[in-house]
């Protein structure tokens, strides 16, 4: 059985279904016996969740500004 | 699409790229910000826009503008990565390969009292306290990081966007993964996050 830490290495690319056959049978081996791997787990899916729903950031007003007024040069140069 | 008859006029002559590019900034801002981080991403912008400029008469359909704008900017994302991945290969190993925030939180139990210490580290972090750590990152390890797990790329598509191993995706993802955890401990410290737990991320 692989250990926790080459269990844990893997849990990431696990999670996303981004492991072969052979690294997901060696994953769910270990998780199967290992319950402090799969709090690990739960944390790591809880982890990628956090990161797939923040949303934004939004164009703040001031670069917005700067933004604008570089386009707006561009528009005057001769293309 | 149009196969037997002339190419239509370029978007240039109906419309000018102002107008077009300008619809175009909030969702180009948001997506470079998420990628390079807040200091570079108005460069980032920028460089995209003078680029799409002089390639705006290769544009033909103004309701393909934000694919192309999108694919410009990507474009540059990867030249500026590729720069930084010089510095990449020469950097020595990760000390600390395994470094683990689940762990991290268990052993320095901040809420004692809770019996979800795990999930209440997490909503301690507003949506901004991301946009924050995210910012700690080194774009190198950020930029596949969030194609990854934001953005919802492939790793076999990063690969053949940096013309990379998808090995070395993976190897990069797995230090951005490391970089990020560590960093959200130390800015829940360094931020009073451990004070006491917040509740859902907002």
């Amino acid at each position: 059985m692989i250990s926790c830490n080459e269990a844990v290495r893997r849990l990431w690319a696990y999670l996303e279904d981004q492991v072969d056959a052979d690294d997901r049978t060696r994953v769910e081996e270990h998780l199967a016996l290992c319950r402090r791997c799969c709090g690990e787990a739960e944390f790591t899916a809880a982890l990628r969740d956090l990161l797939r729903s923040t949303t934004g950031p939004e164009l703040p007003p001031d670069v917005e500004r700067h933004l604008t007024g570089f386009l707006d040069t561009l528009g005057k140069e001769p293309a | 699409m149009m196969t037997d008859q002339a190419d239509p006029a370029p978007v240039a002559q109906e419309t000018g790229f102002t107008t077009v590019a300008r619809k175009q900034l909030p969702w180009l801002y948001t997506l470079a910000h998420r990628l390079v981080g807040r200091e570079r991403a108005e460069d980032v912008v920028q460089e995209c826009l003078l680029k799409a400029y002089r390639g705006f008469d290769d544009l033909r359909d103004v309701e393909a503008a934000p694919a192309w704008f999108r694919q410009i900017l990507m474009n540059c994302v990867r030249d500026r990565h590729r720069r930084e991945s010089v510095r990449l290969r020469e950097e020595p190993a990760d000390p600390r390969p395994d470094y683990s925030l689940y762990r991290k939180i268990a052993e320095e139990d901040p809420w004692p009292y809770s019996d979800s210490v795990h999930l209440d580290f997490l909503h301690s972090f507003v949506r901004a306290d991301v946009w924050n750590v995210l910012d700690l990152i080194d774009p190198k390890y950020r930029v596949p990081l969030v194609l990854v797990h934001m953005e919802g790329h492939s790793t076999r598509h990063v690969a053949r966007m940096f013309g990379v191993a998808r090995g070395t995706v993976l190897s990069w993802l797995h230090r951005g993964r490391k970089h990020f955890e560590r960093a959200l401990w130390e800015y829940a410290q360094e931020h009073d996050l451990l004070d006491e737990p917040r509740g859902a991320v907002r």
